[in-house]
């Protein structure tokens, strides 16, 4: 039994090793994760999604979104742009020494060394940071997508692949619930040439009695059921758009930083 | 049922009496192959079942890329409950139960062991195939947990489970038992897969839907189920058929045991610590891990190959019509290519364009479909007529079934690897091209991807003909042994029916 005994041992040495590395690990280091401050605030992130979106979030679940979208915007890196705030009291300095200094998509250091040199001639620069990459170009979020985003979520839908969008920001990309249902109940009335299957089982086509229902979906024309009749989302649609509204990865944080566009203000 | 009885009973003390006078032919492998009949029957045709069940979603889901309208107003027949349904058909529903059958037999006839109380296997075949049944349904009406490749609510993960461990533990006790203490390389390859197993589904369905772990963890963890399942226990199952069917069948012994040994560790040391993708939002060690463990890869790649090549390098030819071979052979390739994908995805200059595309499902499906179930389909065409005592119905379907395969799976696998780059090259081009036309260039790959579907079903069900008639003339044997029984005086009949069964197989 010698030779067997010790096929038994190694595997488990080995198997072992890589359950402590990927199961143990992360739980030590993940499980107990905390809320984090928001960058230049002390405010904390996140603060959990409303009920109905959790909610919302088992019905992403159960009818497999993941399988076509991702919730996980990428980035390549930061770009820093220096912005003078003031010229102080020698303008002239401040503008030769600007003069000589890139000042739009800088790294860290050399934005650094810029804002030292404006600070010198006696100004006040700040640095703008703006994420970049292919993601970030396609408005699909304002920086890369990080643990914190996914703290309170259960079970936690990454997805692999992007047969659509990605959805990890798309909160405040389409902040509006009836463009979400709209969407939802028929992808192409609103989505020119949409590839997603509608999902018109989770709204219900009922007959108008009386005066039509408040939830009703202003359909276009192409899209709207026989006369005397309305689409009504079920309760489970609704969770759903207030799910996908929740998606809202738009603070920046330690680990994730950019400059907030001055036209957003969170409230 | 008789053959169970006969060799369950009689033949077990007296081999153990002379275990160690007798040469090591003494239990013949007939015997062997026949303790092993029910079992195998059973865990190999509920697999061809799901195997028919699963390409038939895997074509309907495919079918919707087409025309999203398809069957939509179906809840339970909405894409993202059909795909991981058909994903877990042909994973839990045919490769598992295959594997295990494989194992089982592989393992008894290495051993030089016949094995007893088969019952307990039968029975937990059985439970498999109901535990498939419930996590599948459960799939289908919304109760999926979430997670790639462990999606099964708990009434179909619980069956399934128990159902592994009992099976398991048999393939086990056949090993322990077993004659001669040298060590077949397949032998380690099969215990550490038989092993494995147990240990990564229950780390995985506690940490992620018994107790949850909060946040990111869980898809840490749900990654390192699936990368051990899909490419660890499939690669250990597949290389431990392969290292035992391509040596017996070219005739040439394994080139060499010392190589297949290195390869064995150096696989299980460095593929349990791949699947992390990179750029997830994850701590940055964990994906830089992965990528290390997968370039390291290379290294039971390269052995792997050299095994192979050694093996049944100057004998492919004289082996090509055996189809046993043809499916082996074309697995073990098809184990080496998916092997080269797995690297490139790692490699951070070429996971920029192949990650969230088409690239990684072509990756999985040529080593679930291309590498495993080609593998187990060779090894079942072997095997199942040998535990059985019957010739397969129609054994020249085989051969039309391995063509339909291979050309399905490459239909499938080679539109889907080119359709991701190029759908990953738009991606990362945002200011030119808009995202509906990554989409929308993705439809002729797709197009030709649904007929590589439509080509391994056909495949598939051929295979699904050949067992189920097989399961049939077993079944009218064993009636007309039965009525012969009844008919005619004991003695006689149960030794003239055995002595006509020996001739069959030795014919």
């Amino acid at each position: 039994m010698k030779n067997g005994f010790l096929v038994f041992l190694v595997s488990l040495v080995v198997l072992g090793g890589s359950w402590c590395g990927f199961v143990l690990a992360p739980v030590l280091q993940l499980g107990g994760q905390k809320q984090t401050t928001i960058l230049n605030s002390s405010d904390l992130y996140p603060v959990g999604r409303p009920g109905m979106a959790n909610q919302g979030l088992q019905v992403y679940r159960a009818n497999g979104c993941a399988a076509c979208h991702t919730e996980q915007v990428q980035q390549d890196g930061v770009a820093c742009d220096v912005v003078l705030t003031s010229a102080g009291k020698t303008p002239l300095a401040v503008t030769n020494a600007i003069s000589s200094l890139k000042l739009t998509g800088l790294d860290k250091g050399t934005a650094d060394a810029a804002v030292d040199k404006i600070n010198a001639a006696g100004g006040k620069a700040e640095i703008h940071i703006t994420a970049t990459g292919p993601d970030i170009s396609r408005g699909w979020g304002l920086r890369h997508s990080v643990a914190e985003d996914f703290l309170y979520d259960d079970p936690v839908q990454l997805g692999s692949v992007r047969i659509g969008p990605d959805l990890a920001d798309v909160g405040t990309r389409r902040p509006d619930a009836n463009w979400q249902l709209l969407h939802l109940y028929a992808p192409q009335s609103v989505v020119n040439g949409s590839a997603m299957p509608p999902f018109r089982y989770l709204f219900r086509v009922q007959k108008i009695g009386g005066e039509p229902s408040p939830d009703a979906l202003n359909l276009p024309k192409a899209f709207t059921p026989p006369a005397g009749y309305e689409v009504v989302p079920t309760a489970q649609a609704e969770e759903l758009a207030a799910y996908l509204l929740s998606l809202q990865a738009d603070v920046p944080l330690h680990d994730a930083p950019f400059t907030q566009p001055l036209a957003v203000s969170k409230p | 049922m008789s053959t169970n009885a006969k060799f369950g009973g009689a033949s077990v003390p007296a081999s153990r009496l002379v275990s160690s006078l007798a040469p090591p032919g003494e239990i013949s492998s007939t015997d062997i192959d026949r303790s092993c009949c029910i079992p195998l029957l059973a865990l190999f045709g509920g697999a061809a079942l799901w195997l028919v069940v699963g390409s038939v979603l895997a074509l309907i889901a495919s079918i919707k890329f087409h025309a999203p309208d398809f069957l939509a107003n179906c809840a339970c027949l909405t894409y993202g409950r059909l795909q991981p349904v058909a994903d877990d058909a042909l994973l839990y529903g045919f490769c598992l139960p295959a594997g295990l059958g494989v194992a089982l037999w592989l393992l008894a006839r290495l051993s030089g062991t016949p094995l007893r109380g088969a019952i307990v296997p039968i029975v937990a075949a059985n439970l498999w195939h109901l535990g498939v049944f419930v996590g599948l349904a459960g799939i289908l009406i919304g109760d999926s947990s979430g997670f790639a490749w462990l999606e099964f609510p708990r009434g179909g993960s619980v069956p399934i489970f128990f159902a592994y461990l009992l099976l398991a533990l048999w393939s086990i006790m056949i090993f322990a038992g077993r004659r001669g203490r040298t060590l077949y390389p397949s032998q380690w390859f099969l215990v550490a897969a038989l092993f494995w197993f147990p240990w990564i589904y229950s780390s995985a369905n506690l940490f992620l839907l018994t107790s949850p772990v909060r946040g990111v963890a869980q898809a840490v963890i749900g990654w390192w189920f699936a990368n051990n399942l899909l490419v660890v226990w499939t690669g250990l199952v597949g290389l431990g058929a392969a290292f035992y069917f391509l040596p017996k069948i070219t005739g040439r012994p394994l080139q060499s045991h010392y190589l297949a040994l290195f390869a064995f560790w150096t696989f299980i040391l460095f593929a349990t610590w791949c699947g992390i993708p990179p750029g997830a939002p994850v701590p940055a060690w964990m994906p830089t891990l992965s990528a290390v463990a997968a370039a390291w890869l290379l290294v039971p790649w390269l052995a792997v190959f050299l095994v192979v090549w050694q093996t049944v390098h100057g004998s492919v030819r004289s082996s090509w019509n055996n189809t046993t071979f043809c499916f082996v052979g074309s697995g073990i390739d098809a184990f080496l290519l998916s092997g080269l994908m797995l690297m490139a995805m790692a490699c951070p200059q070429i996971s920029r364009f192949t990650n969230f595309t088409w690239f990684g499902s072509a990756e999985t499906q040529l080593r679930l479909y291309g590498f495993f179930a080609m593998t187990m389909f060779g090894a079942v065409y072997y095997i199942l007529p040998r535990a059985v005592g019957l010739e397969f119905p129609f054994p020249k379907l085989a051969r039309v079934h391995f063509w339909l395969s291979l050309a399905g799976i490459a239909l499938l696998v080679v539109p889907l690897a080119i359709g991701g780059i190029v759908q990953g090259w738009k991606l990362q081009h945002p200011d030119t091209v808009a995202f509906a036309d990554t989409t929308k260039a993705m439809l002729p790959f797709l197009r030709v991807s649904t007929t590589g579907l439509l080509l391994m079903l056909l495949g598939n069900l051929l295979f699904f003909a050949n067992v189920m008639g097989l399961t049939l003339r077993w079944k009218i044997a064993l009636l007309k042994q039965f009525i012969a029984f009844v008919k005619s005086p004991l003695e006689t009949t149960s030794a003239s029916a055995s002595l006509r069964r020996d001739k069959e197989v030795r014919a």
